[in-house]
This record gives structure tokens, C-alpha cells and sequence, in this order.
């Protein structure tokens, strides 16, 4: 039986590999699709802020030189380009080229003021036409500014209390603030970048049509054919079965993971340990293969198959979340997502690009494993019922 | 006497309240070609496919090369081949891939490859056969569609239609086939519409309507069955009176009337009658002008036992 079934899934994969449009649909068009929406959305979205400003420090007193170390861990986050300039002149020409954001200009005398307990300010000089970069940047020194004020409200409060080292209680208060910190609001927390989840999504999408071919394949062999043939052959109807629907299996995982080390080569995009990704599609293919099984046996062609099939894996890939994400979407929405196992194929990937491991993943593998066995069931029952020659 | 290849004996199957095959039986010997003629709607294809192994009877039991036949009985199908009046090809592959993907199916084993091109060689599409199906024409098709049918040498060969939409040259290479496939020793099962295919490769013919065998036998025993008789019409040289009494007289001749100078003639058999119906005009000092000889077909005996035309 064994031999017989892969000697069909051989005829099988030679018959889809002949069929350019098949390939077209597995492989050229999520890839492709994939490429457009990094390269055409992935900037508007994904990439990170930055914002160039200059410094012009006439002070040079231990003030400005926190100020500037404030400044240069930002810059080493990647959020602000610094740029120090030897005179106000300097700085302020930056900023009427556009090339920063901001200029700061740190007057003479700013540390002496302040350990003098006097006003002091730091001149903030913004452009108009780059009025994120510059409100980033106010924010900035706003930040700077509330920390020193903070530092002099906590030495002036100790000294009313009676201590008697006003410049070792400066130097602790400062020591002892916490640094200025800017996170990746865009990123952090969601699991996927851009490219990441378009990469996973389109695949997911697509997966449910490339697998289609196998159940589709038995209903084109009857409206040939050939199936009375592969019947009247010494082989079981069993073999015919497995043999069909292990080729649609084999052709899932091959475009998936095409998609997968293309997409993860060529966009960056992140997917998550090879075992773990290689089980999400493994189970993914398999119930992407049910849920089809299950809806194209309905019909008594191969085009109304066909369209059927479209029509529910469109409206599940949209509900599952492979265009958007829904994992944080709540409501009826998300109830409704839930019954789509490309809500579970995407949770799952989510979380594996985001490094957590199997056990993390387990809930939406079991999900994915259930939606397989019950609709593979239920699709395997179907399909036995299509292998007859009338 | 040859070996029964095929035995089939009160086969049924019933749809519901139809029943389309109804006790059904008749067998098939090593060498011999039968003949299951019926119109559309009388059986044919549902006895077919009980014997192909496509469907399970409700009743009687066919029997190939000394197995039973049902939908799960590899051994029987192990002996039968079948070509489908529909063409079953895989277009996407070619004519080598799609022989060697049944010749595998069958377990042909290490000969598959010399099997393959002995089969490329009787069907002639030797010269293209790496060329996808889906390039071929109507008959290099149908030639391919037979191919497959005989490519593990089968016990019993059935052909439904296979010459359907054949251009002729095609259907002769076909029926050409047919007869050498015949004359080797295969038991073919042949169902056609064409009568004159029937007359040509058929050694015995079994008439299906309404799903009962209505008569079976060779075409001289159906036509004998149903009262037909051969007819010589012949125009002589003066008055034909005068020569109709000898020859009704001759064996071979069931009556003789004249009119004019002609003559009608019923025989059993024309061929055997006809040289002593000439020698008898010949002796009454006439001379015989003209002959026509018209034996009973298949069609007429068809009509006569169903009361409808085969293409019906």
C-alpha cells in the first residue's frame, strides 16, 4: 500500500511541479506579495525614530557635561544623532539647513548658576519643519531640566534638614536619579516587527491554498478520468488517499518553508527557532489540509471547490489576523478569531519571533494540533468519499 | 476447449428502485472476443463496471482468471485491464511517464522499462513519447488510452468504446490491434456502437436491454435465432419461372419466387447457396446478369429483439 500511495504522491508532485500557475500560487506570489508590503509599508511603520541635534557648550562646567552625557547614551540607543559645534553660530546654521532637529545652546556660567541655586536655562533653538525631531528634543532638555531641578529640590530639602555637605548631597541626588531612558514604543511588547509578521501572515495565508491541490487533485482525477483507472489498478483505495494527500502535505511545507528562509535571507524577517517553526508549519499544513478537505468536498466540481475554498480561506486569514494583527484586538472580534486556526498558526509564529520557546508556544501548537485532528477528520471522511469513479 | 477467463453469473445492481443489471451472466475464453452490445441506459456500462472491479454487484458474482471480483480484490484487478470509453490520461505528463506511473501501480517491476517501449511501439507513438499528452492529438490519445489498458498483459481486456471520435485511420489501427490481441490469446470484452466493428472483431455477441442478456451466441446464431435469412437477388437472361422450381430445390434454399426476369431467394446461407443457384440458371439455358447478396446484420437482429436502433 505504501509503495503504491508514494508512487501517486510521485506522479502527484511531478504533475504540480509541471503547473506553473501552482508554483505561481505557492511560492512567486506570497514571496512577492510579501516583498511589495516590506518594501512599500515596512518604512512607514517599522522604521525607528531618529533625530539629529547639535550642541553648542560655552559652559564646559559639570552641568553641561551631564547634559552631554545625557545626550550621548540617546545617541548610542540609535534615537539621536549628536552633533557638538564649536559656536552658536555653528549651531544655529544647522538647524536652519534642516540637518538637526535641534541645536542647544549652553550658555557661559550655567554650572555656577546652578550650584548657585540662580536661574539658569538652556537656549532650545527647534526647526519648524521637522516639529517631531523638535518636540523629541525639547523633551529632551524638559527631562534634563526637571532632573538638576529635581537634584537642587533634594539638596535644598536636606540641607533644611540640617546636613552639612551640599556638594556630597548633589552628587548622590544625581547619582542616584534614574537616567533618561527612550524605548522602541513601536516594537517592544507586539512580538513581530513589519517584516516578521507580513513574512508569517502571507505564508500562513497561502498555505491554505496550496494545500487545497490534494483534495482538489482526487475531484480533477474523477472529472478526467482517470480515477475508474487508478480503481481498477491492484492497489487499495487507501493508497490512492495517502498517496494524494501526502503529496499536498509534502507541497505545503516545501512552499512554507521556502517562504520562510527567503523572507528570513532577503527581508530580515525573524520567525523563531528552525524546531519550533518547523513544527508550526508542519501542524499548520496539516490542518490548513482538513479545513479545505472539509469545505471542498462539498462541491461536486473542481471549480466550485476551488471557489468555495477561496472564499472561506480568504475570510479566515482576514479574521485570523495574516493581514493585522488581532492578538491584542478584543470583543467579539477576537472570539471570532479564535475559531480560525490562522489565529492560532499566527500566535504561534508571534511568539516564536519573539525567542520564546516551545513550552510558551504550547497552547497555540495545541490549538493548532486539535484544529488538525478535527478537521482532518472530518476531511479525511470526505475525501474517502471522493475516491470512487462516478 | 480454452481456458475461461471470465465467468459472470447472475450479476444485479440495483439504484434505488432501478434495477440496472438484472442477473446478468455470460463467459469469456482465453483468445476469444465478446461482444456486449445494448443501447444506451441497458446495462452495459453498469456490468462493465461490476467486472472492471469499479462497482459491487448486489447479486451473482464475476469471476476472472479464477478470482472473484469486487472493488477490493487486487488479484482479479491484478487481470484486467480497462480502457475507459473516456480518455484517461494524465496530460501533464507524457506518454512514457504516464505507462510507467501504471506500469508501477501493477508492480511490473524490473521490465517495466522494455514493457514500456514494447507498448510505445504497438500503439506508434514511439517517436513522441517524451512529449507532454496535453500536445497530442484526439487519436495519438486514444491510441495512449489502449496502451495503458495493456501494458501488464492482462487476463481480460475490456474496451468500452474505443473508438469513439477516433478519425479512421486511427479506429483501424485500433481494430487491428484488437483482432492480433485477440488472435495472442487475450479475452477481450469489446462494447461498441459501431455493428460493423461488432461483425469485424467479435467471435460472440451478447445483446443487453433493461439489464438482462436478451440473446447471446455467434452472429449466425443470433441471426438464426431471430428467423433472419440470407437473401440473393438475381437478374437472369429470361423468364426467371422458369428455373424457380430448381432452385428451391437446392439444399441450402429455404424458398425461391420470381417476377419478370428476376429472382428472390431465401437461404440459410447465401455463400453456400449461391454457386448452386447459378449452375441451376445455368442449366435452364439462362445466363445470370446480375446478383445481390444481403445477409442479416447484427442491427437488424438488434431491432428485432429490442425493438429499438443500437443508438438509442
Amino acid at each position: 500500500m505504501i509503495g503504491a500511495a508514494f508512487t501517486i504522491t510521485a506522479k502527484d508532485l511531478k504533475e504540480r511541479f509541471r503547473d506553473r500557475s501552482a508554483i505561481m500560487l505557492a511560492v512567486v506570489v506570497p514571496l512577492g506579495l510579501a516583498f511589495i508590503m516590506n518594501l512599500t509599508l515596512g518604512p512607514v511603520t517599522e522604521q525607528s525614530f531618529s533625530t539629529g541635534v547639535a550642541v553648542y557648550d560655552a559652559d564646559g562646567g559639570p552641568i553641561a557635561v551631564g547634559f552631554g552625557e545625557m545626550l550621548a547614551g540617546i545617541d548610542a540607543a540609535g534615537f539621536v544623532s549628536v552633533t557638538d559645534v564649536a559656536t552658536e553660530a555653528d549651531a544655529r546654521w544647522l538647524v536652519d539647513d534642516h540637518s538637526v532637529s535641534t541645536a542647544y545652546l549652553v550658555p557661559q556660567g550655567l554650572s555656577e548658576a546652578v550650584a548657585a541655586n540662580e536661574a539658569a536655562e538652556i537656549v532650545v533653538v527647534a526647526d519648524p519643519d521637522q516639529p517631531i525631531g523638535s518636540a523629541v528634543g525639547k523633551a529632551l532638555a524638559d527631562g534634563f531640566a526637571a532632573e538638576v531641578n529635581a537634584v537642587r529640590l533634594s539638596v535644598a530639602t536636606a540641607l533644611a534638614l540640617g546636613a552639612d555637605d551640599p556638594e556630597g548631597l548633589a552628587v548622590a541626588a544625581q547619582e542616584s536619579s534614574p537616567t533618561i531612558v527612550l524605548a522602541d514604543a513601536l516594537t517592544e511588547g507586539r512580538g513581530f516587527d513589519f517584516s516578521s509578521f507580513y513574512a508569517t501572515g502571507i505564508a500562513v495565508f497561502f498555505m491554505f491554498f496550496t494545500v487545497q491541490f490534494g483534495v482538489l487533485s482526487i475531484i480533477d482525477e474523477r472529472e478526467n478520468g482517470t480515477m475508474p483507472r487508478l480503481l481498477v489498478a491492484p492497489i487499495s483505495k487507501q493508497s490512492i488517499l495517502i498517496g494524494k494527500l501526502l503529496a499536498s502535505f509534502l507541497v505545503g511545507v516545501a512552499s512554507t518553508v521556502v517562504l520562510w528562509l527567503s523572507t528570513t535571507l532577503l527581508m530580515g524577517a525573524e520567525w523563531g527557532g528552525s524546531l519550533i517553526v518547523i513544527v508550526l508549519i508542519a501542524a499548520g499544513v496539516t490542518a490548513a489540509m482538513g479545513l479545505t478537505a472539509a469545505i471542498a468536498t462539498i462541491a461536486k466540481t473542481a471549480e466550485q471547490a476551488g471557489a468555495i475554498t477561496a472564499f472561506v480561506v480568504v475570510v479566515f486569514g482576514v479574521l485570523g489576523g495574516t493581514f493585522f494583527p488581532v492578538s491584542r484586538v478584543s470583543g467579539a472580534f477576537s472570539a471570532i478569531s479564535r475559531v480560525t486556526p490562522h489565529f492560532w498558526l499566527m500566535e504561534g509564529f508571534r511568539r516564536s519571533s519573539a525567542g520564546e520557546g516551545i513550552v510558551d508556544i504550547l497552547p497555540a501548537l495545541g490549538a493548532i494540533l486539535a484544529f488538525a485532528i478535527i478537521l482532518g477528520s472530518i476531511g479525511l471522511i470526505r475525501a474517502q468519499d471522493l475516491v470512487r469513479h462516478q | 476447449m480454452a481456458d475461461v477467463v471470465l465467468e459472470c453469473s447472475g450479476l444485479r445492481k440495483e439504484y434505488g428502485d432501478l434495477v440496472a443489471v438484472d442477473g446478468v451472466g455470460f463467459s469469456i475464453e482465453a483468445g476469444e472476443t465478446y461482444g456486449l452490445l445494448g443501447p444506451n441506459g441497458a446495462g452495459k456500462t453498469t456490468t462493465i463496471s461490476i467486472i472492471a472491479g469499479l462497482l459491487d454487484s448486489d447479486g451473482g458474482a464475476a469471476v476472472v482468471s479464477g478470482n472473484e471480483i469486487t472493488t477490493k480484490s487486487t488479484a482479479a484487478k491484478a487481470a484486467i485491464g480497462l480502457v475507459p470509453q473516456d480518455i484517461a490520461i494524465y496530460p501533464d505528463l507524457t506518454a512514457r511517464e504516464n505507462l510507467r506511473f501504471f506500469g508501477k501501480l501493477y508492480d511490473i517491476g524490473g521490465s517495466l522499462n522494455e514493457r514500456v517501449d514494447e507498448i510505445l511501439d504497438v500503439i506508434e507513438l514511439s517517436d513522441r513519447a517524451d512529449d507532454q499528452t496535453k500536445e497530442y492529438s484526439g487519436g495519438m490519445k486514444r491510441r495512449l488510452n489502449i496502451g495503458l489498458g495493456l501494458l501488464h498483459k492482462p487476463d481480460l481486456l475490456i474496451l468500452d468504446e474505443p473508438t469513439v471520435g477516433v478519425d479512421p485511420q486511427s479506429r483501424n489501427a485500433i481494430l487491428e490491434n484488437v483482432e492480433r490481441l485477440g488472435a495472442e490469446g487475450m479475452a477481450v470484452l469489446y462494447t461498441t456502437h459501431y455493428m460493423e466493428e461488432a461483425e469485424r472483431l467479435c467471435d460472440r455477441v451478447g445483446i443487453i436491454d433493461e439489464g438482462v442478456i436478451v440473446a447471446e451466441g455467434t452472429r449466425r446464431e443470433l441471426v438464426t435465432l431471430v428467423g433472419e435469412r440470407d437473401r440473393l437477388h438475381l437478374e437472369v437472361s429470361g423468364d426467371a419461372s422458369t428455373v424457380a422450381d430448381a432452385v428451391s430445390a437446392i439444399p441450402d434454399v429455404e424458398s425461391c419466387s420470381s417476377a419478370g426476369s428476376e429472382l428472390e431467394v431465401v437461404a440459410v446461407s447465401a455463400s453456400r447457396a449461391l454457386p448452386d443457384v447459378v449452375l441451376s440458371v445455368n442449366d435452364a439455358g439462362l445466363d445470370v446478369l446480375t446478383v445481390q447478396v444481403s445477409e442479416p446484420d447484427l442491427e437488424s437482429v438488434f431491432l428485432h429483439l429490442t425493438g429499438k436502433a443500437l443508438r438509442e
